[in-house]
């Protein structure tokens, strides 16, 4: 039932990208996601597609699991698609209009470039999480959060809360099937009904999950312990984190993609002739 | 000489207002280099003992001493837990990262070791315990005893004097079981590590050189595991069960068959044969 979140989960081969510094690819993940707010036209968009499929390439990750993180998205693309299509401008060209509901070119095309971004958002920080062990990037975001210790934030135990969390996903999900299995075997029925009584079937679920993970909290507690650590004494680190020609390399390509989408974003192609003339084969006149 | 462990006139309890202790009068010296089998049933206070080993719980009266240093002294905590390593039950509550080598290296992080010396304890740990191979494979896919084998390594990595395995096979498959004891017996006898290992599986008592009953808090039986098994009696008093062997074999010597007292399984099977033999 749970078994296909795969966000967060790192998927465990050496690549160009897994060989990266991780402090690299967390600031240009954060680059990726200014890149596709920057594109306003489709042309941009699909420089960052292609962009990003050529990330997935190089990286070696096979597509469909890279896919399998947009199941997360699925419900909120579509409720934004509908309602995006929905409330058009009446100010745009109007296809059709019944009620309060006011259906646009404009309105479609918005909605396109919405799913087009949002896809392209979660594609883009699974490739991060999918080639970087939980340990990098905590260590990473530790690094890169080093300044506001002088605020004095408590950067590593925000780190290390971080790293935890995301160790435990994996056992707290098979904890859940186990938890589900055995309020099936007492007759508990999670399929029938509506969405509240499927939402009240999960309450057998939850609370036994809840309270096992306050008791795996308290043990693991004392297993860090016993293991010497304290949260504030000074620490050494397993993994360094090197800068490298690869993160050089990498920061040279995005920078190309950012400037490729500022070169778009120019008036000559923003009114998309290309998009005219296809719309044109199907005999649909069109004027933005 | 100091002792590995000293434990003198240890009564504890969570709750301080009360006199009803879960750990009564506990008298107890352990010596460097000994395997201890420490035995109880359910609620007989035994991984609450394990727990004031390496201070994580304190004595309410008495005093635990760890190589002379005595748990109450907190300017103490971090030398005795290095000196005392502990493995605990449950393989999945303890494992802190996700990646093999980053848990086996947590330890040694927290202690601040260097980054050298720290590749080469994680790679000696990862050996002793033969996992050398699982190196850089991610922990939630491995078996319950190959993770109690990284638990043992993270410890080991620390270069901890005494191990305490608190239940550290009882959710555990029997090859599991029988690794982990293996790899406890190993470090016994080629690294002079003390082991004190708390079970409530018998058998597992017969691989230590002294075996310790703990019922209702208090100590109740302390010698080699065969005076122990002995007193079957008294064991069952104690609601602890005879190895599967030396039930057998006990079984028949009720019944008036001649047969000498052993435990383990190949000495059972060659018992079997002399007396067919004679026959």
């Amino acid at each position: 039932m749970l078994n296909d979140i795969t966000f967060g989960q790192y998927y465990p081969i050496t690549s160009f990208v897994h060989n990266m510094d991780a402090r690299a690819k967390i600031l240009l993940s954060i680059a990726m996601i200014v890149a596709i707010f920057l594109a306003d036209n489709f042309y941009g968009l699909l420089l960052v597609t292609g962009f990003t499929l050529f990330m997935i390439l190089v990286a070696k990750l096979p597509l469909f699991r890279v896919l399998r993180s947009l199941k997360m998205i699925l419900f909120i693309t579509i409720f934004m698609t509908i309602f995006t299509v929905l409330f058009g401008s009446k100010n745009d060209a109007v296809i059709a209009k019944w009620w309060i509901f006011v259906i646009t070119y404009q309105g479609i095309v918005n909605a396109l470039f919405l799913v087009l971004r949002l896809i392209l958002l979660v594609v883009a920080t699974s490739v991060l999480t999918l080639t970087t062990t939980p340990v990098a990037l905590t260590d990473a975001i530790e690094s890169l959060l080093t300044p506001l210790k002088w605020i004095k934030f408590p950067v590593h135990a925000f780190a290390m809360i971080m790293s935890i969390a995301l160790r435990m996903i994996p056992t707290l999900i098979e904890e859940t099937n186990k938890i589900i299995a055995a309020q099936k075997a007492r007759g508990a029925n999670f399929e029938k009904g509506g969405l509240i009584q499927k939402a009240k079937a999960m309450i057998p679920v939850l609370v036994p999950l809840l309270v096992n993970a306050f008791h795996r909290s308290e043990e693991l507690a004392n297993a860090m312990d016993a293991r010497c650590y304290s949260g504030s004494k000074k620490r050494t680190k397993y993994k360094k984190l090197v800068f490298t020609y690869r993160d050089i390399l990498a920061v040279v390509f995005v920078a190309g993609l950012i400037t490729g989408i500022v070169l778009l974003n120019k008036p000559q192609f923003a009114n998309m002739e290309i998009l005219r003339q296809i719309l044109h084969l199907f005999k649909v006149q069109v004027s933005w | 000489m100091n002792y590995a462990v000293e434990v003198k006139n240890l009564n504890f309890s969570y709750n301080t207002n009360t006199n009803k202790f879960l750990l009564k009068n506990i008298n107890l010296t352990i010596q460097e280099g000994e395997f201890i089998g420490i035995a109880g049933a359910n609620g007989s206070g035994k991984s609450t003992f394990a727990k004031m080993l390496n201070a994580l719980l304190l004595p309410t009266e008495g005093t635990v001493s760890i190589f002379g240093l005595d748990t109450k002294e907190s300017k103490n905590l971090f030398a005795i837990r290095r000196q005392a390593g502990m493995v605990f039950q449950n393989p999945d509550n303890q494992t802190v990262a996700t990646i093999v080598e980053d848990d086996v290296a947590f330890g040694v992080e927290n202690l601040a070791i260097a980054r050298p010396e720290m590749i080469e304890r994680v790679n000696f740990a990862l050996n002793a315990v033969g996992m050398q191979d699982f190196k850089n494979r991610s922990v939630a896919k491995l078996s319950g005893g190959q993770k109690q084998k990284i638990a043992i390594a993270g410890m080991l990595a620390i270069l901890p004097k005494i191990l305490i395995l608190d239940e550290a096979t009882a959710m555990l498959d029997p090859k599991g079981r029988k690794e982990i004891m293996q790899i406890a017996q190993k470090l016994n006898k080629e690294q002079g590590m003390t082991i004190i290992a708390i079970t409530h599986f018998m058998d597992e008592l017969l691989l230590a050189d002294r075996a310790i009953v703990l019922h209702d808090g208090e100590i109740v039986l302390d010698g080699s595991p065969k005076e122990i098994f002995k007193n079957s009696a008294r064991l069952q008093e104690y609601n602890l069960a005879l190895p599967p062997v030396a039930h057998i074999v006990q079984c028949l010597q009720q019944n008036g068959i001649p047969f000498e007292q052993v435990f383990q399984e190949e000495a059972f099977v060659e018992e079997i044969c002399k007396l067919l033999q004679q026959n």
